[in-house]
């Protein structure tokens, strides 16, 4: 086994190495522009990049034409918002979102309210997952435009898409989802499940990063305002030479995720769960946040009361997981996706995320458990919060300085 | 963030961490900072008749660099009087521990319980 062990598939993955084989001719000798229709470097460029688009849309049960290459799931979610906000604008101002969304849909969403659309950011139940009848009751008759994530990036759980499309469908609203964390991972119909934008990341499912895709529905058409402009390129929305490398890993490693999601999903589910029991069996005082059952399999977010999150980390060193602490961030704020499921900012401190892959091993999942089984036990012996609880102190009950 | 080697040799070998019984006339006890705020140290001081400090234990629930800390003062104050441990500022504690900007306040935190621990000492005389 080799150290240090990468629990951390959340944030990244590395590319799949079939994926890398198949993208490195398109670096070199096939380095055509497959805007170029006049030469046959532009026409074999131009045909790899139709087979990644198919590659793609298969993977969502779409249409090649409604595929729109971008750079990332955080340049998807501007051009979805934005792009829906602006064309529609005389239509309706409103927006709704979820208070536990990724920064690139808050973010976006924030700098429209500046120009003055209304957003409403609806809270989450404790387990993460939207309450319906919540977003009915939040829907005006200003509302164009609900975005809400597939699966969240902290705590993994995954929200009723269809339910959500549905509903949209009825109201005639459109709907976009964030499934940067999803796509790969969850069966994904679009049209089964009533979406009509959904926004991909390459690199969250053993692809290349900076490269990425927006799902664009062509029946009934969604229109949109670009929000970049050049050459027209992706149906004028979204201008710039394709990267042909990227996009042929990106469709590569799509075919890939369909041919082998259940499997995937099956063992990496097999050693979450082994590594939650393991984890839970030696340890008590733990709190598993966000929902156990609809959730990513390869997502554990677990916090350690009494024992901080950054100090933890440090006692794995060689485990490389993320932590919803604050000090871990510039910001000194826990975790807003934690608070957002009512965890305190105590608990917040004390979380770890696990993210397992398609390359995590039993051998792996072993040597974490026990890794931080022995490092929450040392950092409890070391922690004043252990000891009163210990004397039956209850922590919450006492005036602390805030600093 | 990467880590200054003396704040991971205080994290991976903390100085005196324990506790004394805080009932004792002899123990005083500091305790600063606040769980929602991501650290709470618990300094403790054990005093000579002499006025010397000749003991100190510590408890820190927080980051490597506020478990540093506390691990380092309680080196810093053994064998000093209580004039002399109320001198230690948090800008030396940063200073020998290397401390960037986001972490200063892990330093203000360790003086602060200095000065509680010696406070509630002196009420109990």
């Amino acid at each position: 086994m080799k150290l240090p062990i990468y629990m951390d598939n959340q944030a990244t993955t590395p590319v799949d190495p079939r994926v890398l084989d198949i993208m490195l001719p398109w670096f070199t000798e096939k380095f055509g522009n497959p805007a170029s229709s006049s030469h046959s470097f532009g026409w074999e460029a131009d045909t790899a990049v139709k087979k990644a688009r198919q590659q793609v849309a298969d993977l969502i049960g779409a249409d090649a034409k409604e595929i729109v290459f971008t750079s990332g799931a955080t340049e998807s979610n501007n051009i979805a918002i934005q792009g829906i906000a602006r064309f529609h604008q005389e239509r309706g101002n409103h927006i709704i979102t979820l208070v536990s969304e990724h920064k690139a849909v808050l973010d976006t969403c924030r700098h429209l309210e500046s120009e003055g659309f209304d957003v409403t950011y609806l809270p989450v139940q404790s387990n993460g997952l939207v309450d319906m009848q919540q977003l009915a009751d939040a829907i005006t008759d200003k509302t164009v435009l609900i975005s809400i994530m597939a699966a969240n990036n902290e705590i993994g759980v995954i929200q009723p898409l269809a339910e959500i499309g549905a509903l949209c469908r009825e109201r005639k609203i459109y709907f976009h989802t964030d499934a940067a964390q999803a796509v790969g991972k969850l069966p994904i119909d679009v049209n089964a499940m009533k979406i009509d934008l959904l926004s991909i990341s390459g690199h969250k499912f053993y692809g290349p990063k900076g490269v990425g895709a927006l799902y664009v529905r062509r029946r009934p058409r969604v229109r949109l305002k670009a929000i970049m402009f050049g050459g027209g390129h992706e149906r004028g929305i979204r201008s710039g030479t394709l990267p042909t490398p990227l996009l042929v890993g990106l469709g590569a490693a799509a075919e890939l995720a369909g041919q082998e999601m259940d499997s995937d999903n099956k063992r990496i589910f097999a050693l979450r769960e082994r590594m939650r029991l393991g984890i839970m069996e030696q340890l008590t005082h733990l709190e598993l946040n966000g929902d156990l059952e609809q959730r990513l399999a390869g997502n554990l977010n677990i916090s350690f009361s009494y024992v901080e999150g950054e100090s933890l980390m440090m006692a794995i060193k060689d485990v490389a997981v993320s932590s919803g602490s604050a000090c871990t961030s510039a910001s000194l704020e826990p975790s807003y996706v934690l608070r957002s499921l009512g965890v305190n900012e105590e608990m917040a401190h004390t979380s770890i995320r696990f993210g397992l892959g398609r390359f995590s091993t039993e051998e792996e999942v072993d040597f974490v458990i026990k890794t931080i089984v022995k490092a929450v036990n040392n950092l409890r012996e070391m922690s004043p919060l252990w000891e009163m609880a210990q004397e039956g102190i209850n922590i919450d009950e006492i005036e602390w300085e805030a600093h | 963030m990467a880590y200054n080697d003396k704040v991971l040799d205080h994290y991976e070998n903390p100085r005196n961490v324990g506790s004394f019984d805080k009932g004792d006339s002899n123990v005083g006890t500091g305790m600063v900072g606040a769980p929602a705020c991501g650290d709470v140290m618990k300094l403790q001081i054990k005093v000579g008749d002499d006025g010397v400090i000749n003991d100190a234990k510590f408890k820190t629930f927080g980051c490597g660099s506020a478990i540093a800390s506390s691990s380092l003062v309680t080196e810093w104050i053994k064998g000093k009087s209580l004039d002399e441990a109320l001198e230690i500022k948090n800008s030396e504690i940063a200073e020998e521990l290397a401390l960037p900007p986001v972490k200063i306040h892990c330093s203000v935190l360790a003086e602060d319980a200095i000065k509680q621990a010696i406070s509630d000492y002196k009420k109990k005389q």
